[in-house]
């Protein structure tokens, strides 16, 4: 036990002082800075002048209600009327001295018209919110001409009320929903993003450990499956060090920003009032998809013997993830589906899926434990085998890319 | 205090890579386990230190099985050298000796000692892949020693070694040896072996052909070597009865006769013939005893 601590603190350790390590950390802080402070940066590129539009109004009617619309609209851009022709307003938009130039008519049914210039066109801002200012206007002036009042204007345009209820007591509302949906895509991502990572770096510490032959000595001195079980979780360790260093410092900056982000991001994923089992599911499955995927990685890194090699070997595991997460992404849609129930069983799968019913749908307790019991037993399973794949792997070495080399692992760790 | 194996097999599917070996290696003993490339050395050492299973027969050390629980007393340099290359020689050893059971501080005062024996005091912080290869070996077997172990396997230990390394290194297992550590090495270079161990074994296709004490294997093996140094041709001993072998030198020759006696026919078939400069009857070596031996497994 005492050797698992020390493998445990040195891979915590080499790996923490490594450079890319800290290179990673500095460039996803940044990262977590420019976010939160996204508006502030935004603002310091964007600090232009109104941009001015020239307006040649031929109707005489439409020029002050759109001025009006446009000033409560939009406060960086101002509307002047123009006194000269349509070609030198042109001109003047070539040269620089307006943004725009737009003339306005009237039809044959005495409704508006216009035509808008610009230099360049690529930028749709500008000219989309004219273009709705001037709708605006246009039905107004047509439903005062077809004799219209305001008010049943109003009724026609009223939204038809419309509520879902579910009828079983523990379904989940539909505010509960957007929040679980919230959460899923959370863990969903973290699981995905931490598998390919944490897995990865497991793989690789493995296989430079039997790269540099430094394995054989290792394997003498502590047994191979306590020295695989340290590295699965020192680099957990390392990772939630990794997480832990986001979120405090996300968190700090969050709180300082309190204002201008209440009612952004957290709103929309819902975190600020999720039920407690909820929090609870996400981190068991959190735990051991980690456990079930990183238990994999370390067995397929031990089959390697060059670092070459690694990413070949973890392309079948890369692939079970990303099929768990895609059928995750379409199941958000339809939790309910057979398909889901069905695919959430299965142990890879699991920490996805089964979390994403859990967050979505009135689960029965059972199934949820079911689930559970297969996984708690697949990492049983896979780290038994995965300890024995580990014992003959280390001692392997040669090309090692195949079914065949998995087979010659068991092999050399048998009595017979 | 002292490695036992008796009747050990292991088979890999259908392939006997050790063919029921039976050893006893006594304390503060050096035995050479020599055989040819593939002969189960490796197998062997590997089985002592319980890196795989034993398929029939039993390892002991003092009475106890080896596995993780004694494994602090062994001393393992493996064949294939290896170190983390990008780990400075203080942090490896340390990480090294406390996989051994050791304190850290220890592991530092053991690592200057000896990196004073060998004459690289300044490599306590440099990374590994900086150092030569030579160097790179003499790291690896200080891990291999730092703890004090009781029982030490060394692979090969001398190759790729400079003669001046070779010496320190040699003079290392000897003061290791009189401090009571029992070292069980195997070499392709015989004059080491020679020079080194009281006891050994040859092993050929997984099985011992060839164990016992230096001194009963030569004396056992009955054929002798015979130098001479003379002026006139001697291309006639080749018929003679007892000669086994006759290679020509560029002062005479050196033959190979089935037992002592045989010796003093040729002095008296040489009497008369000219002048004798040298005529020098001669223990076999090692080597002689090795590729007779060991050899047969390559016709």
């Amino acid at each position: 036990m005492n050797k698992f601590w020390i493998v445990l603190a040195h891979t915590y350790i080499t790996r923490f002082k490594t450079k890319s390590f800290l290179i990673t950390n500095i460039i996803a802080l940044v990262f977590i800075f420019g976010l939160a402070n996204l508006e502030s940066i935004i603002g310091l590129f964007d600090n232009e002048e109104d941009q001015v539009v020239a307006v040649l109004d031929e109707t005489d009617t439409v020029f002050t209600p759109l001025q009006e619309s446009v000033a409560n609209t939009s406060e960086d851009v101002v509307l002047r009327s123009y006194e000269g022709t349509a070609e030198e307003a042109k001109d003047e938009v070539m040269d620089g001295e307006y943004e725009a130039f737009l003339s306005i008519s009237m039809n044959e049914e005495n409704l508006p018209e216009a035509e808008f210039y610009a230099n360049q066109i690529a930028s749709s801002s500008l000219s989309e919110n004219l273009q709705q200012q001037m709708q605006q206007i246009k039905v107004a002036m047509a439903t005062t001409d077809a004799g219209i009042d305001q008010a049943a204007l109003e009724k026609i345009y009223e939204p038809v009320p419309f509520e879902t209820i579910a009828l079983q007591e523990t379904a989940k509302t539909e505010e509960e929903l957007s929040e679980a949906r919230g959460l899923v895509y959370i863990i969903l991502f973290m699981l995905y993003i931490s598998v390919i990572t944490y897995g990865n770096m497991i793989a690789m510490d493995i296989a430079n450990e039997k790269t540099s032959r430094v394995m054989e000595i290792l394997i003498s001195s502590a047994s191979p499956v306590s020295q695989m079980f340290a590295k699965i979780l020192g680099i957990a360790l390392l990772g939630l060090t990794q997480v832990g260093l986001f979120v405090v410092v996300g968190y700090l900056m969050i709180t300082q920003k309190q204002d201008e982000m209440t009612g952004g991001v957290f709103e929309y994923f819902g975190i600020s009032d999720v039920t407690p089992s909820t929090f609870i599911y996400a981190i068991v499955f959190f735990i051991l998809g980690y456990l079930l995927y990183a238990t994999l990685a370390a067995m397929l890194g031990s089959l390697v013997s060059r670092i070459e090699d690694v990413q070949q070997l973890m392309m079948p595991m890369i692939f079970l993830i990303m099929i768990a997460f895609f059928i995750a992404m379409f199941g958000l849609n339809v939790p309910a589906s057979n398909f889901v129930t069905v695919t959430s069983f299965i142990p890879f799968f699991t920490p996805m899926l089964m979390f994403l019913r859990v967050g979505m749908l009135d689960v029965p307790a059972w199934e949820v434990a079911l689930s559970i019991g297969i996984m708690v037993a697949s990492i049983g399973l896979l780290a038994a085998l995965g300890a024995r794949v580990y014992r003959g792997g280390v001692l392997m070495y040669g090309r090692a890319s195949s079914l065949k080399d998995f087979k010659k692992a068991l092999q050399l760790s048998k009595r017979s | 205090m002292s490695l036992k194996m008796s009747n050990v097999t292991k088979r890999f599917g259908n392939f006997t890579a050790v063919d029921n070996l039976s050893l006893e290696i006594p304390e503060s003993q050096i035995f050479g386990f020599l055989g040819a490339n593939g002969a189960g050395k490796t197998t062997t050492f590997r089985m002592i230190l319980g890196l795989l299973d034993i398929t029939e027969g039993n390892i002991s050390w003092n009475g106890n099985a080896i596995n993780y629980n004694n494994s602090d007393l062994i001393g393992y340099l493996p064949e294939e050298r290896g170190l983390y290359p990008k780990l400075k020689v203080k942090d490896q050893l340390v990480y090294l000796g406390k996989l051994r059971g050791m304190q850290k501080n220890d592991v530092i005062e053991e690592l200057k000692g000896w990196l004073e024996k060998f004459r690289v005091p300044d490599y306590l912080d440099k990374k590994v892949e900086e150092l030569s290869k030579g160097n790179q070996q003499k790291i690896q077997f200080i891990s291999a020693v730092i703890h004090r172990p009781k029982l030490l396997i060394l692979d090969e230990p001398f190759s790729g070694l400079d003669p001046v390394n070779v010496e320190m290194l040699k003079q290392a297992v000897v003061d290791l040896k009189k401090q009571g550590t029992s070292i069980v090495f195997s070499s392709h270079r015989m004059e080491h072996v020679e020079e080194l161990c009281e006891y050994l074994c040859i092993m050929q296709n997984g099985s011992p052909v060839v164990h016992g004490s230096l001194k009963e294997i030569k004396r056992s093996f009955g054929k002798k070597n015979l130098f001479i140094h003379a002026d006139f041709d001697l291309e006639f001993l080749q018929g003679l009865p007892g000669v086994v072998n006759y290679k020509a030198t560029s002062e005479g020759c050196e033959l190979q006769i089935e037992k002592e006696e045989v010796s003093q026919q040729i002095f008296t078939s040489l009497d008369g013939k000219g002048f004798i400069r040298k005529f020098a009857l001669e223990e076999p070596s090692l080597n002689d005893i090795f590729i007779e031996k060991a050899g047969a497994s390559y016709e």
